[in-house]
């Protein structure tokens, strides 16, 4: 059995190290592509409202906080703070969802969805379309592709609330959570580095008109 | 070409040419030496030591740390060799001399446009005249394309959105094929044709004959007014827009503190989106020409900025015929072949 | 090493379980192994399929045979059949499946059912891929290079660009599983430097799996994006960079052909120190070659883009590092010739495809010097002598190196022998055919002639007919192995627990062996590929 714990937390850390090189290509592109067009990516930046960025990050860590816990009451065998804890975890996750939605459906009506033959426009400066069409796609890419893995997060807690409820998870078979907690960490991780690159790069600088 | 027997081997047709053969020809003898060499070996050792007896096994021998040694550092030192070999080559292959003869070429989905710079233009075939450098200044107008000429041992990618280059000097009077080397779609295999090498006075001959239609430089000029460039940009500092006379070639400051040399790329850039690398002291009024003109406009144009000189007035002759003109999409049909 | 008093073992991975859904739903590494070999199997048919239209249409230098769309559809599916469904699979998936366990003595791999996930998931990725052929094809090259796969090609893109990417999950989990089966399952006593060859390989295949996969999938996935969304990524039009994409793209890519030979190399490893009854020369530098040829192969991709535009500094440290990569190859191939010295050397088919193996990736791989060579690959690149390169190390080396494994651990597999004497007939056909259809292209691709031309210049057509007839005599080569081996499943000789009299914990179990593999777990005393006297082999 520990033997099995062993391996399944070398397989959890391996398949997180594939996660990192899947989001590092676009992390890539979009280094590449703010080194081409720095003024255009500060000032696109600048233009998606802080708050609601804001916001999620403090949901994700706080989610964090509370994935910690239910393993280490998962850990100590208390399966009713277990699985509180869980239960909070996946809030905070549809919570971050929520919020991610609304802001998707601003981006839609502030025009600034770059495909699926929707207008797309950048008043504030028509000269930057073009970079901006492009700093719009890597923020549906990544924020996308993170959205989709908070899913599959609540999916793999809704697995693990079960787990503990129907008695899997004991006090000497608690490796499951921790795993899932490896998970969930990784995705709030991911999501620490996409705030500052997506929200955060034009607050600093003075924008005229 | 001849017919009869097929060659096995390209004619070499450039100054280049012999020094990427020597090396070709170096790694096939390596190769062949070195195949041969194991595969007997192995024949060699499995007749030699070929098992008589069922159950007689191998001599117990781990390894041994000379030969280790010996065929790790021996091919590694062929291996630098043959890099630094190349490499020079390579080096004489990225880097032009620096007087060219110079003519752009636009690729598109499925033909070659060559434009000469006092004006000739050819579809799928280019005549070059021998012993002369010649650069080839190439862009896409849609997909990834590739100019190879296999007689001279050169190609490069043609890219959309960007200048590529890639420079020879003919030695030798022919016609050579020119192929498309990118795979770009259905009629790939198709864009191809051929350069025709002249000896320097037939080249003469068949650049002054042909239809004039004026220098490609003054077809530039005369899109230069048409699109009101000069009403900003004016050759005596009092425009909107930065000097262009003797601008070519020279390092300008930006605003963002880089500088830059004015080359075809950051002129090209300058036209399309001009506010991103904006002349320092200069605001960043300058609309931008993206749609407006096509790529061959963008290449009249820098012909243009590149023959403002201020010992010489700046003249925008107008041509016989219609040169390229804003909004076209693909250039007039140009006349196929000079003799 | 007689086997005519050997009974037929009783129960086996074989007929433990003898309906359909105890095969579809197996967790039994062994079966999962099987269900892959068929597969690929007809992937490789498909594949193969293709490359018969293509040979055929250029025996003439008109493009008459195909339309040029048709052409264009024709040769980008024989590369994503070959690559993906085909080369990068076949060998972990199929003998690194069967074998590893077997080979470090464990029950069966670290996440069994993981195993059969990886196993759907690469059928799923299969499926959208079929669809993508019935719906039209795809014409972009396997390489996919934009703008063209994203703006201009009106193939069915979409499709295949999923197929592969979900195809790409699969050998994620099965690198995933072999990695984590590799550090925790060894048997008691099986210490790092005591293990086959064959599965050091593995380990580094898997390091390559593990962190260059992802990056062609989300590679694929912007791909994708930008024609289902119109996202711009890669889009000059809208300000974006056609030659990033093929940084992206050959950041795996590379490294990928990286997983198509190590295996095979791995093979190697195993059929010459059992045919030669003596351990491999220089062991440990064999394992660490493979080890560096992983890592150092992330670092050459950029000799894939010298003409693409890319700096001539990144080109030279390309070019350099590439010339670096090529040497623990030589090393390893020194060393296998060198294990044959002094050996007991056999004559069973097995020696012969690992002679082949020999002979052609040392082509192959002399030949990838001529490409990292800058001051000629530019005259190279993009003509048939990249083809013919890549074909002289896919085919030569990999294919021929996975058909000494089938051949090589066939008995163990199915508990039968089959006529050696047709095995070697085959190995010889196999090589002089390939020989005759790929070397004409080496002369061809330096004339000129480009890759992926349906139509070309008559004075080449001489040297594309002899590839073309070279091509027949290949096909032959290849599907004689199907007859006998099949054959062999009713009429072989039992085959016996080792019947070539080799070393090995796979050796020391039943041919075939039980579901769980071994009666008791074995504790392993003896070096690698040490043989004993007298040659009955080990005590477990």
């Amino acid at each position: 059995m520990e033997q099995q714990t062993e391996a399944s937390l070398l397989g959890m850390w391996t398949f997180l190290v594939t996660e990192i090189l899947f989001f590092g290509g676009a992390l890539t592109a979009y280094l590449v592509y703010r080194n081409w067009y720095p003024d255009a990516f500060a000032l696109a930046s600048y233009e998606i409202p802080i708050m609601p960025g804001a916001i999620n990050t403090a949901v994700l860590i706080f989610s964090s906080l509370t994935m910690a816990l239910a393993v280490h009451f998962a850990q100590t065998g208390d399966r009713g703070k277990t699985m509180l804890f869980i239960v909070l975890t996946s809030i905070l996750g549809a919570a971050f969802l929520g919020i991610k939605a609304y802001e998707y459906h601003e981006k839609y009506v502030e025009h600034f969805i770059p495909g699926f033959g929707l207008p797309f426009e950048f008043p504030a400066n028509p000269e930057y379309t073009n970079a901006a069409r492009i700093f719009y796609s890597l923020y549906f890419v990544l924020t996308g592709l993170h959205a989709l893995h908070m899913i599959i997060g609540l999916g793999i807690m809704t697995w693990m609330f079960i787990w503990v409820k129907n008695g899997t998870i004991t006090q000497e078979y608690y490796a499951p959570v921790e795993i899932a907690g490896l998970y969930w960490h990784f995705v709030d991780i991911v999501w620490i580095f996409l705030f500052p690159l997506l929200y955060l790069i034009g607050r600093h600088v003075h924008h005229v008109g | 070409m001849r017919s009869g027997t097929p060659p096995l081997f390209p004619e070499a047709a450039s100054t280049l040419a012999g020094r990427v053969d020597g090396l070709y020809l170096f790694l096939v003898g390596l190769t062949a030496v070195m195949t041969i060499f194991i595969f007997s070996m192995v024949i060699f050792f499995m007749i030699k030591y070929k098992r008589r007896d069922p159950n007689s096994i191998g001599a117990r021998i781990h390894g041994g740390m000379a030969l280790e040694i010996a065929w790790s550092v021996i091919p590694l030192f062929i291996c630098l060799g043959i890099f630094v070999w190349a490499t020079n080559i390579f080096f004489a292959i990225a880097r032009p001399p620096a007087e060219t003869m110079n003519i752009y070429v636009v690729g598109k989905q499925w033909m070659w446009k060559f434009q000469h710079l006092d004006g000739q233009r050819e579809i799928n075939e280019v005549h070059v005249p021998v012993g002369r450098p010649v650069k080839m200044i190439m862009t896409s107008e849609d997909v990834i394309h590739d100019l190879f000429f296999p007689n001279f041992r050169v190609k490069a990618d043609v890219v959309p959105g960007r200048y590529t280059s890639l420079w020879f000097e003919a030695t030798k009077a022919g016609e050579y094929h020119m192929f498309c080397a990118e795979y770009c779609g259905t009629q790939h295999s198709g864009m191809v044709g051929k350069v025709i090498v002249m000896e320097p006075d037939d080249y003469q001959a068949w650049l002054s004959g042909g239809l004039q239609e004026g220098s490609l430089a003054s077809a530039g000029g005369k899109l230069f007014q048409d699109l009101a460039c000069n009403t900003c940009h004016r050759p005596d500092a009092q425009g909107r827009g930065p000097v262009l006379q003797n601008l070519y070639g020279k390092q300008v400051s930006l605003q963002s503190g880089e500088n830059v040399v004015v080359d075809e790329a950051y002129l090209r850039e300058s036209i399309l989106m001009p506010s991103s690398k904006v002349t320092a002291g200069f605001q960043p009024v300058m609309p931008t020409f993206q749609g407006l003109v096509s790529e061959e406009g963008v290449l009249s144009l820098i012909e243009y900025v590149k023959s403002l000189k201020t010992d010489s007035p700046v003249q925008a002759v107008r041509p016989n015929t219609g040169g390229p003109a804003a909004n076209e999409a693909t250039p007039a049909q140009a006349p196929p072949t000079r003799n | 090493m007689s086997s005519n008093t050997v009974a037929s073992p009783t129960s086996t991975y074989l007929n433990n379980g003898l309906t359909l859904k105890s095969w579809l739903l197996t967790k039994d590494h062994k079966r999962i192994a099987l269900l892959y070999l068929a597969a690929v199997s007809f992937f490789f048919l498909i594949g193969a399929l293709f490359a018969v239209l293509i040979r055929l249409e250029l025996v003439t230098p008109a493009g008459d045979l195909l339309t040029d769309e048709t052409y264009n559809k024709v040769f980008t599916m024989h590369g994503v059949m070959m690559v993906f469904f085909f080369l990068i699979p076949v060998v972990p998936a199929v003998l690194g499946n069967f074998l590893i366990p077997l080979m470090i003595g464990a029950k069966d791999l670290a996440f069994p059912k993981l195993n059969l996930l990886s196993f759907y998931v690469y059928m799923v990725g299969s499926l959208f891929t079929m669809w993508s052929i019935v719906s039209g094809g795809l014409d972009t090259g396997w390489t996919f290079y934009t703008p063209f796969s994203t703006v201009a090609s009106t193939s069915a893109v979409v499709p295949a660009a999923l197929g592969i990417f979900i195809n790409g999950f699969s050998g994620i989990l099965t690198g995933l599983n072999f990695m984590v089966t590799i550090h925790t399952m060894r048997a008691p006593g099986m210490t790092w430097f005591r293990l086959p060859l064959f599965v050091w390989a593995h380990y580094a295949t898997s390091l390559i799996q593990i962190l260059g996969t992802p990056v062609v999938a989300i590679t694929i996935v912007l791909v994708a994006a930008e024609r289902v969304f119109g996202f711009g990524l890669f889009n000059p039009a809208v300000g974006g960079d056609p030659v990033l994409f093929q940084h992206l793209f050959w950041f795996y890519s590379h490294p990928a052909v990286y997983i198509m030979i190590l295996p095979a190399m791995g093979i190697i490893s195993e059929i010459i120190a059992s045919s030669s009854r003596k351990q491999v020369f220089g062991y440990s530098f064999v394992a660490f070659a493979s080890i560096g040829i992983a890592v150092i192969g992330f670092l050459v991709w950029g000799h894939h883009m010298f003409v693409s535009g890319e700096s001539v500094y990144a080109a030279l440290v390309f070019s350099v590092l590439t010339f670096i990569v090529a040497v623990p190859s030589a090393v390893k191939v020194f060393n296998w010739t060198a294990t044959m010295y002094r050996g007991s050397v056999s004559w069973e088919s097995p020696m012969f495809f690992a002679a082949g193996f020999m002979g052609l990736f040392a082509v192959g791989g002399l030949t990838g010097l001529f490409l990292a060579s800058m001051g000629l690959d530019v005259h190279l690149t993009d003509t048939y002598f990249v083809v013919a390169h890549f074909h002289y190390v896919m085919v030569g080396g990999t294919i021929m190196g996975y058909l000494g494994g089938i051949h090589f651990w066939w008995p163990k597999i199915t508990g039968r022998k089959y006529n050696d004497i047709m095995a070697r007939v085959s190995a010889v056909i196999v090589f002089i055919g390939f020989n005759l259809t790929f070397l004409p292209q080496f002369v061809v691709g330096y004339l000129g002639m480009p890759r992926r031309y349906h139509a070309y210049p008559d004075e080449f057509q001489v040297l594309n007919v002899l590839s073309s007839a070279g091509a027949a005599v290949l096909a032959v080569g290849y599907m004689m192995p199907i007859f006998y081996l099949i054959a062999s499943l009713k009429t072989g000789e039992l085959a016996g627990d080792n019947p070539w009299g080799a070393v090995g914990l796979e050796w020391n179990t039943t041919s075939p062996p039980p579901t769980e593999n071994f009666k008791t777990t074995p504790v392993v005393t003896w070096e690698a590929y040490e043989y004993p006297t007298p040659v009955e082999g080990h005590v477990v």
